[in-house]
């Protein structure tokens, strides 16, 4: 085995608290398939036979249903308790022992048609610590239910620097932790005097890490996310005084240096004198050889094209759904609908599995979730239809979410709206941008 | 169109895609394009020695370097041969030579044949007895062929003026069936495919190899007729073939030389399924003198086409291969001693299989691995030499061995090998180089030769004054990073790119050179451009010295870089400057090919000694100790 797959699903969707309200996040459907079906599938797709899945207790019956009927790997699913407020690096350390080898870690709610290889690649060629997937930030251009106007998501900017290749990871800031300026250290400066950096790049939350981390984050309890703290922090150690000096990653706990050297050593002695043979290196300018000597070293790979989104915002979720019948070559109207001859359902729409629709409704770039009824003369646009809803005659929806079992009674005029579970929007009313 | 030893390293890269082809008219003189004069970049033509085949006629060549000094450079051409010009990696000029070669005729298929002695010579195996006496004899028949034709057309002009290209058909028909004749005589065989219709004027590929393969199965139907025989009458071993009976024998071409044939390509797809290896994608237009060879590529990896978590491979031959690929381990010392390694760690991770026996399943086991990394980049000699040693051990293993003693054994074998054949073979060389280098000499090396920057620096730990002049060639520049070593441990250096080799030449006193394989014929096989140094060296009466670990020897016998080389990644040819590429889209021009040589021949004539971890010995020694090397295993 040279790498394990791990799907991170525990979390709950904090940004975007009205549809997780009642669907654990995992199973928010897009494009009539639960999120945590897009990573699987890539995963699959790529050759990956066994996965382990972190999930909450919640989502674990669904979740094991699905990688049982919907793919062919082999699950292992970990629960760990939502409240416990565990970060992703905690979940990892919870499953120190499962993990024998180098780690692949894909956050539940990442949809991309990346070359996977590529990341791989440059964990696997430069024997790399970290190594990580990036992407070009998408501007989002639908309206966006319950918010008024173009208002941007307020998440914050990352600055992501990289060196002449783009591929080696040098420098890693969020705008929240920083508070005037960008300050960059002397030791980045002096090693990699021309530095890119990078803005409006999206982290796809897809990881290769070494075995040897998993370790260092069993030594270092306080870190408790991989992307918030224990990411920069590789980041950083690459140019530790230390880490060049005496060959060891980390510097404050003796113990993890007697573990790295430990790690780092065995046959790369001889490695070593191969790569000190070999007439590469991967700077030039200065004296230094190949890495500056250092042993710790973290890479990314920024995808130029295609598609890469994670659905963490109600923005993304529905430019997601928008997108996410290219993915997957399936009919995008699942043969069990029931749909009248002489309604009206555009070819850039799904529908899920035993939908009704009636006479004279028309359905336009709306994805239509299973068991849903839709009644004569509905109107729907640009929306998103969950499960088990069901759309009374003449209602004109557009451009809004509809969670599942909500009943839209008739005549009812929606736009921009966000329809909660289970609710009931009486009839004859004109809901508009609250 | 008659090619010997033709050898041109160009300077720059940039100089890949002039194109240089003599006019048509009489060639008394050669007259450079001042285009390529302008340019400003050295370029020279030569024409390699032919052992023992026609009077040897100099005639000179006028190299400009920088547009600063101007040296003549002797260019023999033997008589025998037809002085042919290379136009290198232009597609216009590929063109042009096709077009000479349709009106060469059929002379081309006496060529044919020679080449592909040439390339049985050159095949890795030595030449049987038979085979060097049907060359000979071949040779002999063709003087007596231009003897006869000299008469003719060679009124007043020098016979190396004379144009090939417009040979009277009537030589050729003789020229042709020659050989034909004399196989008959040797072969019992009907041989009635292989004479070739004379009237038409060109032969496409496929028709001359579709030759070639037919003329192949004939001669080992006459060789099985010849087995019944020895087998009729009982004797020792294989029968040698009385002297006068020549035998002719036909060796089998290896694949890597034979990517124009859809037959073996699509043979070797087929190996590569077998094993689960994915087939390297084919990329881009090949320069066509080169077709024959694999053009390789870093856009597509393979890994492209392998599920993610390797399962048919081993995770450390996959990073391996990549390694390669990429260049990342490159050199021959580097390579060696990473697929060592990777060898190691999967011995480490092997277990046999029940019912199967280690010494088998684990030379099987490696066999897919050994494709893969030939598929990532062409296996180098120091490498085949190893997987040699590898597998031999492995087989040595006696079978009532237990596993593990079995493969901490191998471990500490291959732990032997690299300490041995590399690091201890490195020190002995170093200290003969040492001798070789006295105070205020001025050192000439190129590229970066892992084994001669050991010796300088530790010629320098002795305390040696010397000064280094590095120089330096694209497309990979490595020169810059045996520059750094240098300067790093304090070594007085100068960098100068090839072009400028004439110019800095006055004020060497030695030349230092790697090797990336000894041939057996005593050719040095280098990064390209050591051919050319070596030469302009010789020319300056500076001693050329070559430093090569003997696990680097190689059975396999070359004289000229076209028949075997490694063609690199194109696209490293073109150059990103202030975020603009020009040639960026190369592939689109038609009339344009990018030509990526790795490596280069050197004849012996231009080594004066080759420093081995066992003495100083000339070049011609090699396959004394080739021998030797092969009586001690």
């Amino acid at each position: 085995m040279e790498l394990q797959a791990v799907v991170m699903a525990a979390g709950g969707g904090s940004r975007m608290m009205d549809l997780t309200y009642s669907i654990p996040k995992p199973l928010l459907p897009i494009g009539n398939k639960p999120l945590i079906w897009y990573p699987l599938s890539l995963l699959e797709r790529v050759g990956f036979e066994e996965v382990i899945v972190i999930t909450t207790k919640e989502a674990q019956k669904e979740v094991q249903k699905l990688l049982l009927t919907e793919t062919k790997l082999k699950p292992d699913i970990v629960c760990v308790q939502e409240d416990a407020d565990m970060g992703t690096a905690d979940a990892l350390r919870h499953i120190q022992q499962k993990i024998k080898t180098d780690v692949l870690v894909v956050s539940c709610d990442l949809i991309t048609d990346a070359a996977l290889h590529e990341v791989v690649d440059l964990f696997r060629v430069h024997n790399a610590t970290l190594s990580m997937l990036m992407s070009k930030a998408h501007e989002f251009t639908e309206t966006v239910p319950g918010q008024k106007g173009k208002k941007k998501a307020g998440e914050q900017r990352d600055f992501v620097g990289v060196d002449d290749s783009g591929k080696r990871l040098l420098f890693m800031a969020n705008e929240a932790d920083l508070d005037e300026d960008l300050v960059i250290r002397k030791s980045i400066m002096r090693r990699h005097p021309r530095m890119h950096i990078k803005t409006g790049l999206v982290d796809a939350h897809l990881y290769c890490l070494k075995r040897s981390v998993i370790d260092f984050l069993a030594e270092n309890k306080s870190i408790s996310s991989i992307r918030g703290e224990l990411v920069p922090c590789l980041v950083r150690k690459q140019f530790s005084k230390f880490s060049s000096l005496q060959k060891n990653k980390e510097e404050p706990n003796q113990n993890m240096k007697k573990k790295d050297n430990h790690i780092a050593s065995a046959d790369d002695d001889l490695l070593e004198l191969a790569l000190n043979r070999s007439c590469w290196n991967d700077h030039r300018g200065d004296m230094c050889g190949a890495y500056h000597g250092g042993k710790l070293r973290c890479y990314v790979h920024i995808m130029e094209e295609g598609m890469c989104y994670r659905v963490n915002t109600l923005a993304a979720y529905i430019e997601a759904n928008r997108l996410a019948s290219k993915l997957f070559e399936e009919p995008a109207i699942h043969p069990s609908a029931v749909i009248s001859e002489r309604s009206v359902v555009g070819s850039d729409s799904i529908i899920g599995t035993y939908c009704q629709i009636a006479e004279k409704a028309s359905v336009k770039r709306s994805t239509i979730g299973a068991s849903t009824t839709i009644k004569e003369k509905a109107k729907i646009t640009n929306s998103i239809i969950m499960n088990g809803v069901t759309i009374e005659e003449g209602c004109n929806i557009q451009g809004s979410v509809i969670c599942s079992h909500a009943t839209i009674c008739r005549g009812a005029d929606i736009k921009y709206c966000l329809v909660g579970n289970s609710q009931r929007v009486e009839a004859e009313g004109d809901q508009r941008l609250p | 169109m008659n090619i010997k030893t033709g050898k041109q390293s160009n300077m720059l890269g940039s100089t890949r895609y002039t194109a240089f082809r003599p006019a048509k008219a009489e060639l008394d003189r050669i007259s450079l394009p001042a285009a390529i004069l302008n340019s400003g970049h050295g370029t020279s033509f030569q024409s390699g020695s032919n052992a023992g085949c026609g009077t040897e006629e100099p005639c000179a060549v006028w190299v400009v370097a920088k547009g600063r000094s101007f040296i003549q450079l002797p260019v023999r051409a033997s008589a025998g041969e037809s002085l042919a010009f290379f136009a290198f990696s232009n597609m216009a000029a590929a063109a042009e030579a096709k077009e000479l070669n349709d009106n060469s005729g059929a002379q081309d298929e006496t060529d044919s044949k020679k080449n592909e002695i040439l390339r049985a010579r050159n095949d890795g195996m030595e030449l049987s007895k038979e085979e060097k006496q049907r060359l000979r004899k071949e040779k002999k028949q063709q003087k007596k062929n231009k003897k006869d034709d000299k008469g003719q057309p060679d009124n007043g002009m020098g016979k190396k003026d004379k144009k090939p290209l417009t040979a009277p058909s009537a030589q050729v028909t003789t020229q042709v069936q020659q050989p034909v004749v004399t196989q008959k005589a040797l072969s019992a065989s009907p041989v009635s495919e292989a004479p070739a219709p004379v009237d038409r004027p060109a032969k496409s590929k496929a028709e001359l190899r579709a030759e070639r393969r037919a003329r192949q199965e004939a001669d080992r139907a006459s060789k099985q007729a010849k087995k019944g025989e020895s087998a009729a009458q009982p004797s020792v071993g294989k029968t040698k073939a009385p002297p006068n009976e020549l035998q002719p024998v036909v060796k089998r071409l290896p694949e890597h030389i034979q990517a124009d044939d859809p037959e073996v390509v699509k043979k070797l797809a087929k190996k590569l399924e077998k094993q689960q290896i994915p087939v390297r994608l084919d990329y881009g237009y090949k320069v066509s003198l080169f077709s024959h060879l694999h053009q390789y590529s870093r856009k597509a990896p393979l890994t492209q086409q392998m599920s993610i978590p390797s399962t048919v491979i081993h995770p450390s031959i996959v990073r391996l291969g990549l390694q390669y690929s990429q260049g990342i381990v490159a050199g021959s010392n580097a390579r060696s001693i990473a697929l060592l390694h990777a060898f190691k760690q999967v011995i480490r991770d092997y277990s046999t299989p029940p019912n199967e026996e280690l010494s088998r399943d684990l030379v099987n086991k490696l066999k897919p691995y050994i494709s893969f990394l030939n598929q990532c980049r062409p296996l180098s000699a120091s490498m085949g030499n190893a997987i040699k040693f590898i597998k031999k051990e492995i087989s040595n293993i006696p079978s009532q061995c237990k596993e593990e003693e079995a493969k901490s054994r191998l471990q500490a074998s291959i732990d032997n090998y690299i300490e041995v054949k590399i690091n201890l073979a490195a020190e002995a060389i170093t200290k003969f180089a040492i001798e070789k280098i006295s105070n205020d000499d001025v050192i000439l090396v190129y590229g970066c030769s892992s084994l001669v920057n050991h010796i300088l620096c530790d010629a320098f730990k002795k305390e040696r004054k010397f000064r280094v002049v590095v120089v330096d060639s694209r497309p990979r520049l490595e020169g810059r990073e045996a520059l750094r070593r240098l300067v790093k441990m304090g070594i007085h250096c100068t960098y100068v790119l090839i072009s400028a080799v004439s110019y800095i030449l006055p004020e060497v006193s030695k030349v230092f050179l790697g090797a990336h394989a000894l041939l057996a014929n005593g050719y040095v096989m280098s990064r390209v451009g050591t051919s050319q140094i070596a030469l302009v060296a010789k020319a300056y009466n500076v001693p050329v010295l070559v430093c090569c670990e003997t696990y680097k020897f190689c059975e396999r016998v070359q004289t000229d870089s076209f028949v075997s080389n490694e063609l690199d990644d194109p696209d490293e040819l073109t150059v990103t400057r202030n975020g603009r590429t020009q040639l960026k889209h190369w592939q689109s021009f038609h009339m344009l090919g990018l030509l990526n040589l790795v490596y280069d021949v050197t004849p012996p004539d231009f080594v004066d000694l080759v420093i081995t971890e066992l003495g100083m010995i000339p070049c011609t020694s090699v396959p004394v100790v080739l021998r030797v090397k092969n009586v001690d295993q």
